[in-house]
C-alpha cells in the first residue's frame, strides 16, 4: 500500500481529500529511486482544473514512456490545506509518488493564464524551494515554465530557471539528456553549467543569462537618449550576457501532429474533473486570425491530425479510460477538414453504447443542427454564438468573420428546430469602440429575439431566452493589439452600465439578460500580460500579502494587488492605458513565434482602418509562420473546401 | 440478468466519497467491457445500485453493488477482468448471479459488521467498560429530529459484539429504516466511561453487509451475507438463455 504524505487527520479535515492521494487509474507509478531523472509537472491551480489539462496529459505520458525518467504531478493545494501545510511546515509533494517536490530534479510549471502567477509562487514556496531563481542552489530542482504565458515570461522571469517556448514534444528529450550528462560530469556546482548549456537548445530561454536596461522617466538610459519621447520608461536594451547565448529564441513546434506523442491511456481521476471526458485534440492552431486572440497567433500554423490517427485514438482512449463522453478539442472545430467524417464515425461507433459526443467551438449551421439533433436533447441545450462585438464595423476591426446574417440565419434554423435558448459572448473595450458599437450588443440580441417571434406561434417552442455576457478586453502579447491601450477600470464599468441600460430599452427586454465580468481582475490581467521584469517584486509582494487563486473571484483581492503595485512604484496606466509606438522594444520582442512583428503591425494598422484579412485557407497573408515548414502553409490550395 | 458484486476498499481510496465511487465503477465497468444494461431514454445510464454508502475515511472488506447485464462470462473470469480495470486499492471478491426476482442489496440490507479500532488508543479500559456498558437495560441516545430532541434506545440495534485484541467487533442494524452507525455506539460508550469522543479518534473498518431472512418482526433475526444470495457462474451466459 502506498504511504501518503499527509496524515489521516489532515486529509479528513480538508475539503475533497481525494485531490491529494494520487493513485488514479492509468497512473505511471514508476520507481522514484531507480530513475535517472524525476520530473514533477505542475498545474498551478486546484486539482480538478489541473487534471483537465490536455497538455500535461500528453507530456506526462511522453516522459513516462522514456526509460529512466519518471514524471509525477503536483497541483495547488486548496487554501484549507495550504494553511495546514504552512503551519506544520509540511513540504509539498507529488500526488502520485507522495515524495517532496524538492526531491525531484525538475519542476515543470504550465502557465495557462496570467492570474495563476501567485499560485506558481505558492507551489514553489510550499515545496520549500527558494522563490527566486538566483537563490537556488545545487540541491534545488530546476524550475521550468511553459505554456501560453511563457510568450511573455518577463513579469515572472525572476522565479524561473528556464522557460520552454513552444510545444513540449520536441526538445524535452535533449534537455533531460543534457541534464543527465551535466549531473554525471559536473558533480557539485552543476547548476550554472546546466543552465548555460540549456540555453543552446532551441526553444530554451534562460532569463538569468540576459540583461535588460530601461529609459528613465526623462527618456534617458545613462547618457543615451531615447529616439522618441514616447519611449520614456520603456526598455532601452535587451541582450544576452554572453556571446554563446542566443539573442532571439524561436518557439518549438511539432510539424507532423499525426506522428507524435499522444497518450493511449490518460489518467482518470477519482473526483470529477472539469473535463471528465476523453479529449481528442483534432488540430493545433487556427486559420482565422482574430486580432484579439493570442492563441490564434502563437499556435500558428494550423496543423491537422490525420483522420486515421484520430479514429484510432478515439477507440483506444474510450477503452482505456471508460469515460462516458468524448469531446473534440481545437480553437475552431468547424475548420477541421474531415470534421463530418470524424463526427459520423464517433456517433456511429459509440453513441449507441452510452457515450456522449460533444463538440465545442462549432459554427452554427445545418451540419451543427443535424449533429445536435442526433446527440443531444434539444430542450436542454442552448445555442452559443461569440460575435465578440456588437457591430459589423467593430467585428471588422477584430477580424471576426462572423456576420450578423450568419448569426440570424443560424438562430432562425435552430429556432425552427426547437431551440429557444441562446447565449451570446461579447467583449467591451475593444480598441476604436464607439457608443454605437456598444449599443450594437443589445440591438443584436433584440434582433435575434425578433427573429424568434417571426416564427408562427404553433411552430416555435414557447418563449425565447437570450443571455448576453461581456468580458472586458485585455490586450495580449503577440496580437495585433499588443500596441493598443486598454480601458481603465472606471471606463470599463461605465461601458457595461451603458450597455445594461440600453438592454432595458429593447422591445424584447423581457427575453434578454445581460451580465458582465469583473473589471478589477481584467485590469490586473492586463498588467501581468504585458508587464516586464520590473513587475516581479510586486507579484512577490502580492503573494506575501496573501494573494493566491487570483483566477477565483472569491479569492481575488484587488486592494492587496494595488498596495503591492504602489509599493514597488508600478503604474497601472503605464502598462495598460498607454498606446505603444512601433519603435518601442516590447518585453517579449526577443521571442520569435513565427508570426512577425511586421505582420502584427500591419494587422494593427488594418484594424484601425476597419479592413479584414483573409483566413489562411482563403489566401496567405504572409504572417511568417511559413518558416516552420508545415501545416496549412503547405496545403494544396487548389482543392475546394 | 442480475449480478451482485462484492468489493473491498482500502488505503487512499477511503478518501474517495460514495458519489465518486459510483462514478468510478461506471468507468470501471466500461473498461472491463462488462456487458452492462443501460436504462432507456435520451441519456442512458448503467443499471447499477450500491447496497450502502461507506463513510469517508472508512475502509471495507464487504461492499456491494448490484448490476444488470445482457451477457456474462464465468464469475472467475469476470472477477479477473474487473480487477484488471481497477486501481490497486479496490478489489472485487465475488461476482454472482442473483435470482431473477431478487431485490437489490439496497432494498434488503439489514445489518453490517464493523471492526472498531483506536487511532490514539482507547482512553479507558475497554475490556472492563464494554461489558458494563452492554449490561445496561437501555442505551439511550439523544437524536436531533425535525420536531426537537428525541431519545432512542440503541441497545436492540446492536446484534452482536465482542472486544477484540485491539478494538471491538460490532454487528449493527443497517439500512434505510433503522441505521446505527458505529460512531454513535462509540460516542455513547465514551460518554458512559466519562470521556468525549473526538472526530478522528476511531479507525473504522466494515467487514460485511447482510440481508434479513426473517419474514416477521416477531421472528428471531436471521442474517445472510449479501453475496450468499447469489450463485457463482460457471459457464458463460446470455440474457434469455434458460437456466
Amino acid at each position: 500500500m502506498r504511504k501518503l504524505a499527509l496524515s489521516d487527520e489532515i486529509l479528513l479535515s480538508v475539503e475533497k481529500p481525494a485531490r491529494y492521494i494520487g493513485g488514479e487509474f492509468n497512473a505511471a507509478n514508476k520507481d522514484f529511486d531507480a530513475m535517472d531523472v524525476n520530473i514533477c509537472f505542475c498545474f498551478p491551480d486546484v486539482y480538478e482544473i489541473g487534471m483537465s489539462h490536455l497538455g500535461i496529459q500528453i507530456l506526462y505520458d511522453m516522459f513516462n514512456r522514456w526509460e529512466g525518467i519518471y514524471c509525477d504531478r503536483v497541483y495547488s493545494p486548496w487554501p484549507d490545506l495550504d494553511k495546514i501545510m504552512r503551519e506544520q511546515k509540511i513540504p509539498l509533494f507529488g500526488v502520485e509518488s507522495q515524495r517532496p517536490v524538492k526531491d525531484f530534479d525538475i519542476l515543470c510549471v504550465t502557465l495557462q493564464y496570467e492570474m495563476c502567477y501567485t499560485n506558481v509562487l505558492q507551489v514553489i514556496d510550499l515545496s520549500q524551494i527558494p522563490l527566486l531563481s538566483k537563490d537556488r542552489g545545487d540541491d534545488d530542482p530546476i524550475v521550468i515554465g511553459g505554456g501560453p504565458c511563457a510568450y511573455n515570461p518577463e513579469p515572472i522571469a525572476d522565479f524561473f530557471d528556464i522557460f520552454y517556448i513552444g510545444e513540449g514534444e520536441t526538445q524535452y528529450q535533449r534537455l533531460t539528456e543534457l541534464y543527465k550528462k551535466v549531473r554525471r560530469e559536473a558533480g557539485g556546482d552543476w547548476r550554472q553549467q546546466f543552465l548555460r548549456q540549456a540555453s543552446h537548445i532551441p526553444g530554451m530561454y534562460v532569463p538569468s543569462l540576459y540583461e535588460v536596461t530601461y529609459y528613465d522617466q526623462g527618456g534617458m538610459e545613462g547618457d543615451n537618449p531615447a529616439p522618441r519621447p514616447e519611449l520614456a520608461g520603456t526598455i532601452a536594451s535587451f541582450r544576452p550576457l554572453y556571446e554563446d547565448v542566443p539573442e532571439r529564441i524561436r518557439k518549438e513546434i511539432v510539424t507532423d501532429v499525426s506522428d507524435t506523442y499522444y497518450p493511449d491511456a490518460p489518467l482518470v481521476p477519482f473526483i470529477r474533473a472539469t473535463q471528465d471526458r476523453v479529449v481528442l485534440e483534432i488540430q493545433r492552431g487556427c486559420i482565422r486570425g482574430c486580432r484579439f486572440c493570442q492563441a490564434g497567433m502563437i499556435y500558428r500554423p494550423v496543423r491537422e491530425r490525420s483522420i486515421d490517427f484520430l479514429k484510432e485514438k478515439a477507440v483506444k482512449l474510450l477503452e482505456s479510460t471508460g469515460h462516458e463522453e468524448i469531446t473534440l478539442s481545437s480553437l475552431s472545430s468547424s475548420d477541421y477538414s474531415h470534421l463530418e467524417e470524424l463526427v459520423n464515425f464517433l456517433i456511429d461507433n459509440f453513441h449507441g453504447q452510452g457515450v456522449n459526443v460533444s463538440l465545442p467551438s462549432l459554427r452554427i449551421d445545418a451540419f451543427f443542427l443535424d449533429f445536435m439533433s442526433k446527440v443531444q436533447d434539444i430542450r436542454k441545450s442552448s445555442l452559443t454564438f461569440a460575435p465578440e462585438a456588437g457591430t459589423q464595423r467593430l467585428r471588422n476591426v477584430i477580424n471576426k468573420g462572423l456576420t450578423e446574417e450568419d448569426i440570424l440565419n443560424g438562430a432562425a434554423l435552430a429556432f425552427e428546430g426547437g431551440w429557444n435558448r441562446v447565449k451570446l459572448y461579447f467583449m467591451l473595450g475593444i480598441p476604436t469602440e464607439t457608443v454605437e458599437d456598444m449599443e450594437g450588443i443589445p440591438i443584436l440580441a433584440d434582433k435575434i429575439a425578433r427573429r424568434f417571434y417571426e416564427i408562427p406561434k404553433d411552430q416555435r417552442n414557447g418563449r425565447v431566452q437570450i443571455v448576453a455576457s461581456s468580458s472586458f478586453f485585455v490586450t495580449k502579447p503577440f496580437t495585433p493589439f499588443q500596441w493598443a491601450g486598454m480601458c481603465t477600470k472606471e471606463e470599463f464599468i461605465a461601458k457595461a452600465r451603458h450597455v445594461r441600460n440600453k438592454f432595458k430599452e429593447m422591445r424584447n427586454a423581457k427575453s434578454l439578460k445581460y451580465s458582465w465580468h469583473e473589471a478589477d481582475e481584467t485590469v490586473m490581467e492586463g498588467v501581468l500580460a504585458r508587464g516586464d521584469r520590473r513587475l516581479a517584486p510586486a507579484i512577490l509582494e502580492a503573494y506575501r500579502m496573501g494573494c493566491m487563486f487570483d483566477a477565483w473571484s472569491d479569492f481575488f483581492h484587488y486592494d492587496r494587488w494595488l498596495l503591492a503595485l504602489e509599493k514597488w512604484g508600478i503604474d497601472i496606466d503605464f502598462y495598460n492605458s498607454r498606446t505603444r509606438v512601433y519603435e518601442e522594444i516590447l518585453p517579449w520582442d526577443f521571442l520569435d513565434c513565427g508570426v512577425t512583428k511586421k505582420f502584427l503591425w500591419r494587422e494593427w494598422e488594418k484594424a484601425q482602418q476597419e479592413l479584414v484579412t483573409a483566413n489562411c485557407r482563403m489566401g496567405c497573408s504572409g504572417c511568417g509562420a511559413l518558416v516552420f515548414g508545415g501545416g496549412v502553409c503547405f496545403e494544396d490550395k487548389s482543392e475546394v473546401r | 440478468m442480475k449480478i451482485r458484486v462484492k468489493f473491498g476498499k482500502y488505503g487512499g481510496l477511503k478518501f474517495v466519497g460514495h458519489l465518486d465511487i459510483m462514478r468510478y465503477f461506471q468507468k470501471c465497468m466500461r473498461r472491463a467491457k462488462v456487458d452492462i444494461r443501460y436504462s432507456t431514454g435520451f441519456s442512458p445510464h448503467q443499471i447499477m445500485s450500491f447496497a450502502q454508502p461507506l463513510g469517508l475515511g472508512v475502509t471495507s472488506d464487504g461492499e456491494y453493488m448490484d448490476i444488470e447485464v445482457n451477457s456474462t462470462d464465468t464469475s472467475e473470469r469476470m472477477i479477473q477482468r474487473i480487477n484488471a480495470a481497477n486501481v490497486e486499492d479496490i478489489r472485487i471478491y465475488s461476482y454472482r448471479l442473483l435470482p431473477e426476482k431478487a431485490k437489490t442489496g439496497m432494498a434488503i440490507i439489514a445489518a453490517a459488521d464493523y471492526e472498531v479500532r483506536f487511532r490514539y488508543g482507547c482512553p479507558f479500559d475497554l475490556k472492563e467498560a464494554w461489558p458494563r456498558f452492554m449490561e445496561q437495560t437501555q442505551i439511550l441516545i439523544e437524536k436531533q429530529t425535525k420536531s426537537g430532541k428525541k431519545e432512542t434506545d440503541i441497545k436492540p440495534l446492536i446484534y452482536e459484539h465482542y472486544p477484540m485484541e485491539d478494538g471491538l467487533f460490532l454487528k449493527l442494524s443497517c439500512g434505510s429504516v433503522v441505521n446505527l452507525k458505529p460512531e454513535t455506539v462509540m460516542e455513547a460508550l465514551y460518554s458512559f466511561a466519562g470521556f468525549t469522543l473526538g472526530p478522528l479518534d476511531l479507525l473504522l473498518h466494515r467487514k460485511e453487509l447482510y440481508g434479513e431472512l426473517a419474514q416477521k418482526e416477531s421472528e428471531e433475526h436471521c442474517f445472510l451475507a449479501l453475496e450468499e444470495m447469489g450463485v457463482d457462474i460457471t459457464e458463460p451466459m446470455c440474457e434469455g438463455q434458460s437456466r
